[in-house]
């Protein structure tokens, strides 16, 4: 057993986790958290993806303990605590960017890394940060739509 | 067209009802279900394609801490077979047949400890030889796949033969024919199977489980109850959010009927989950064909005759795989005007694994073969292909040789529709190449089922809110917006005021299941006749108070009122409240079975199947790297006629989603079997479309408003991915002039086709 702390959506945490947990585990089976999805286990999906120090990661390939003194942001942590939806999520509803649900938290974090370090991502760099997210329902149209208004209406003063 | 016009609610662009709960985390998945008290159970699989057991020792795997029971096939009942053909038990006996054999299952309190103990069960096999090719296996010579069953051919009544296909053919100017093979796809389902079974005290079954066919599911989960002995109890299907469905939950799998056991035997929830590889391996593909065409036409190009044969790999077990002939049928005698029509499908045990529904059920299978050989037609009879295509085209009121009655058609116009966004016979530059390819499809119902109804329950409470319970299933497809778009519009409330509650047996009516694209057609006109019943009761309400006839009276925006006079109006919850709360008071309640006016196919294969039919036109630009013999798609454009719109967010999102899914098949998804054995059961080796790979899909929309639908609409689940294949495979040969006929059209294929084509010239 290790103790372990770190920044989780703005909270500060302690935990005691054993060396093999990976952090997907610790945050679905341990702390609850169900928003990040398991698509293959294998990072092969994307559907665990979660931002740990601004970078968009695996959470089933990463170590719970290579999360000590880490800032992590999960899907939970996105909607402001009114219940106002992050602007990547609203665009996500609004644009058709969700139909079965299940690759959307790891979509939209993926998406929340992009836009964090570079705003003015072009098409083709979104793409790229969506490479590594599976989806089987849109065909990435709509998806990509969403990005792409949750874009503009950041740059326009939305709040990220 | 006058009912085409503007309405409130429906044909707006409403977001998914649960797409904030998505977007925020909190959908509850089945992997995200624990229920107290609740175990793990595990499967162990077969280590052959084809092997006798002779023997199953569990005593080291039984004596692991934490094991609470293990069952192998002597713990089945023997009248527990899933499937329609009734071949597979949950747990094999004796014999395993594939790779995906279920030979044991454990319960244990944690997945790690269930998984430990599949490694300590030990068995014994004896390999048989393995007979992987359906042709061979035709052969009288061939082993056989079950002993029992004396043949390797399924008994299954897959022929027809309209007109006289041999006179026709004679008397053809011009004929094709050709050999097409289609491999096995799968659905790769973002959320992995899974099911939780328990029973209470009472032996009476609630079971949380991935499925698009709640009744139907729960009627398996009877019988199998009944086969282990336990009759005359209730069973609760109950469907969390799933992580798409695709067709793959059409039928129960072995894992819920084994949850179902070990639930039974340990009596503790029984939780099975699956992971991605299992999900590769012990879910159900498309099914695989190999199609022999043969197309002719006279002088002029129309059609004579459309002649098919099929063999499909059925693998070691039947499911609805096997049935995908019956709506084969609909593009083989029905895409077009052809008189003279024949097919046969024969289904062949082998010991591969057994296909399933998926998105479209046989359709983008015959439709590669039928699309691709009239482009072969429309050149060597010297037709242009779009000419060729319009020509015979189907029309509004035409009854097809199967007797499919066309009610409303907008063939030509999808055509016209792609041809506006794409000069399909245009000139074009070196390695750039168009094509086009049509499609029908069930689009008002299919009954392939004894019944293809939907039940509705709306009740309405004190403050205009409404609860509709519906046999009719979401799985992110939005059947849920359909019919609170629906409903809304009836009622003159907008879609926040509608709840729908969906996929619990207990409280939802009957329906046949979220297949052959009829949720909004079925489960929309079931919800459209409740609301309509309890409208009627709200304007003789109103028209009381009113003094006025109902006629008179107009629902709207909550709203309930005479137009033009301003002293008769009130709000909708005002109203239900006085109608509530008076003598005699009325709560507004109503229920509704919608069973759609479409036939079963007869012992002639004849029979109008569904209401109303969907009809389509895909264009397509690629660019064929002759280096490489890569094919990039540069351009697409997918004109469907969907009757009406009732949501275009939503619509153009099946179509979006089902357009890649169709590109996926032509270009690069394949499920690689050697001998039986999977060898790319994972996401790096079953090649998926990413984002990187996503197009700009351009998508008319064609709105010819069928009568029968809800608001005119029809189904739209499925066209997206059903002539996706043969418009890439005519692009290409009109790119390169190599004409591919075995999907997929990988660089190699298209690479060997070109040396081919160079060494012959």
């Amino acid at each position: 057993m290790t103790i372990i702390n770190f920044k989780l959506n703005g909270d500060q945490i302690e935990y005691e986790i054993k060396d093999h947990w990976t952090l997907l585990h610790l945050l679905r089976e341990e702390m609850g958290l169900i928003g990040t999805k398991e698509g293959c286990g294998n990072g092969e999906c994307g559907a665990c993806t979660v931002i740990v120090d601004k970078l968009a990661i695996n959470s089933c390939l990463y170590l719970a303990v290579d999360a000590d003194r880490k800032t992590i942001e999960t899907i939970e942590g996105l909607a402001s605590t009114d219940g106002k939806l992050h602007p990547l999520q609203q665009s996500f509803v609004d644009n058709g960017g969700i139909q079965c649900g299940f690759c959307s938290p790891g979509m939209i974090m993926s998406s929340k890394a992009l836009l964090d370090s570079n705003p003015n991502a072009s098409e083709e760099e979104v793409k790229h940060a969506l490479a590594g997210n599976i989806c089987r329902c849109t065909g990435y149209v709509q998806i990509l739509e969403s990005v792409e208004a949750a874009k503009k209406h950041m740059a326009g003063g939305g709040q990220s | 067209m006058n009912e085409l016009k503007e309405l409130s609610i429906v044909g707006k662009r409403i977001p998914k009802l649960d797409a904030a709960k998505k977007a925020m985390g909190r959908a509850e998945y089945i992997q995200d279900i624990k229920l107290p008290g609740m175990v793990y159970g595990k499967i162990l699989y077969s280590k052959y394609a084809h092997a006798n057991i002779v023997k199953i020792d569990t005593s080291r795997a039984k004596a692991l801490p934490g094991v609470l029971c293990i069952l192998t096939g002597d713990d089945v009942p023997k009248k527990m077979k899933m499937g329609f053909y009734k071949d597979n038990p949950p747990l094999k006996k004796g014999k395993v047949c594939s790779f995906r054999d279920e030979v044991a299952a454990v319960a244990a309190t944690t997945p790690e400890i269930a998984k430990k103990a599949l490694d300590m069960i030990e068995i014994q096999y004896e390999e048989l030889p393995g007979i992987f090719d359906p042709e061979k296996a035709m052969q009288p010579d061939s082993p056989l796949v079950h002993d029992y069953h004396k043949t390797n051919v399924l008994n299954l009544p897959w022929k027809l033969h309209y007109g006289d296909v041999e006179k026709a053919e004679k008397e053809s100017a011009f004929v094709v024919e050709e050999r097409f093979t289609t491999q096995w796809v799968t659905h790769c389902c973002l959320g992995t199977s899974g099911a939780i079974a328990l029973f209470d005290s009472n032996n009476n079954l609630t079971i949380h489980t991935n499925t698009q066919i709640p009744s139907l599911a729960q009627k398996d989960f009877l019988e199998s109850l009944k086969a282990m002995g336990i009759e005359n109890k209730r069973v609760r299907v109950i469907k969390p959010i799933i992580g798409g469905g695709f067709g793959s939950k059409l039928d129960s799998y072995a894992y819920e009927h084994v949850a179902i056991l070990l639930a039974h035997a340990c009596r503790r929830p029984v939780k099975i989950q699956f992971d991605r590889v299992e999900e590769f391996k012990a879910t159900s593909t498309r099914q695989p064909t190999i199609i022999y065409i043969k197309q002719g036409c006279d002088k002029n190009g129309k059609l004579t005759f459309r002649d098919m044969r099929m063999v499909l790999d059925n693998g070691a077990y039947t499911s609805w795989g096997a049935t995908t002939p019956s709506v084969m049928m609909m593009p083989i005698t029905s895409l077009y005007r052809v008189e003279n029509v024949r097919y046969e499908a024969k289904c062949v045990y082998t010991n591969n694994t057994y296909s399933q529904a998926f998105r479209g059920y046989g359709n983008p299978q015959a439709t590669f073969a039928i699309e691709s050989t009239l482009d072969m037609l429309a050149e060597k009879a010297g037709i242009d292909r779009v000419q060729i295509r319009r020509l015979n085209r189907n029309q509004p009121g035409d009854v097809t040789p199967q007797g499919f009655k066309i009610s409303s058609c907008g063939l030509s116009e999808c055509i016209d529709a792609v041809e506006k966004e794409m000069v399909i016979n245009g000139p074009k530059e070196k390695g750039i190449g168009y094509g086009i390819a049509s499609l029908i499809h069930v689009g008002g119902g299919a009954r392939i089922y004894k019944s293809d109804g939907c039940g509705a329950i709306l009740k309405m409470d004190d403050y205009g809110k409404v609860d509709i319970f519906t046999g009719g299933t979401d799985m992110g497809q939005g059947m849920d917006n359909i019919t609170a778009q629906i409903v809304a519009e009836e009622l003159g409330l907008l879609v926040e005021d509608i709840n729908v509650v969906h996929s619990d047996t207990d409280v939802c009516p009957w329906d046949v299941g979220a297949h052959a694209s009829r949720s909004t057609f079925v489960a929309g006109n079931a919800a459209l006749g409740a609301a309509k019943k309890v409208k009627a009761v709200i304007l003789e309400e109103a028209a009381k108070t009113f003094g006025v006839s109902p006629d008179q009276i107009v629902m709207k925006a909550r709203n309930i009122f005479v137009p033009g006079d301003a002293e008769k109006t009130m709000t909708i919850d005002k109203l239900l409240r006085k109608v509530h709360f008076s003598p005699q008071g009325k709560m507004l309640m109503a229920d509704y079975f919608y069973d759609p006016d479409n036939e079963n196919m007869g012992k002639d294969m004849k029979g109008n199947m569904s209401v109303t039919y969907a009809f389509g036109a895909h264009g397509v630009k690629v660019k064929v790297d002759e280096e490489t013999g890569k094919v990039t798609v540069l351009d697409y454009v997918a004109a469907h006629d969907v009757g009406r719109a009732i949501n275009p967010l939503l619509l153009e999102g099946q179509v979006y989603g089902g357009v890649l899914m169709g590109l996926g098949y032509a270009l690069t998804e394949e499920v690689v079997v050697r001998d039986g054995k999977t060898m790319n059961a994972n996401f790096r080796d079953y090649k998926l479309f990413t984002a990187k790979d996503a197009i700009k899909i351009k998508a008319p929309v064609v709105e010819t408003y069928d009568e029968f639908g809800p608001f005119g609409a029809k189904g739209i689940g499925e066209p997206g991915c059903v002539p996706t294949a043969p418009a890439i495979a005519n692009a290409v040969y009109d790119a390169v002039g190599v004409r591919i006929t075995t999907l997929p059209i990988t660089p190699e294929k298209v690479l060997a086709a070109l040396m081919e084509k160079k060494k012959n010239h």
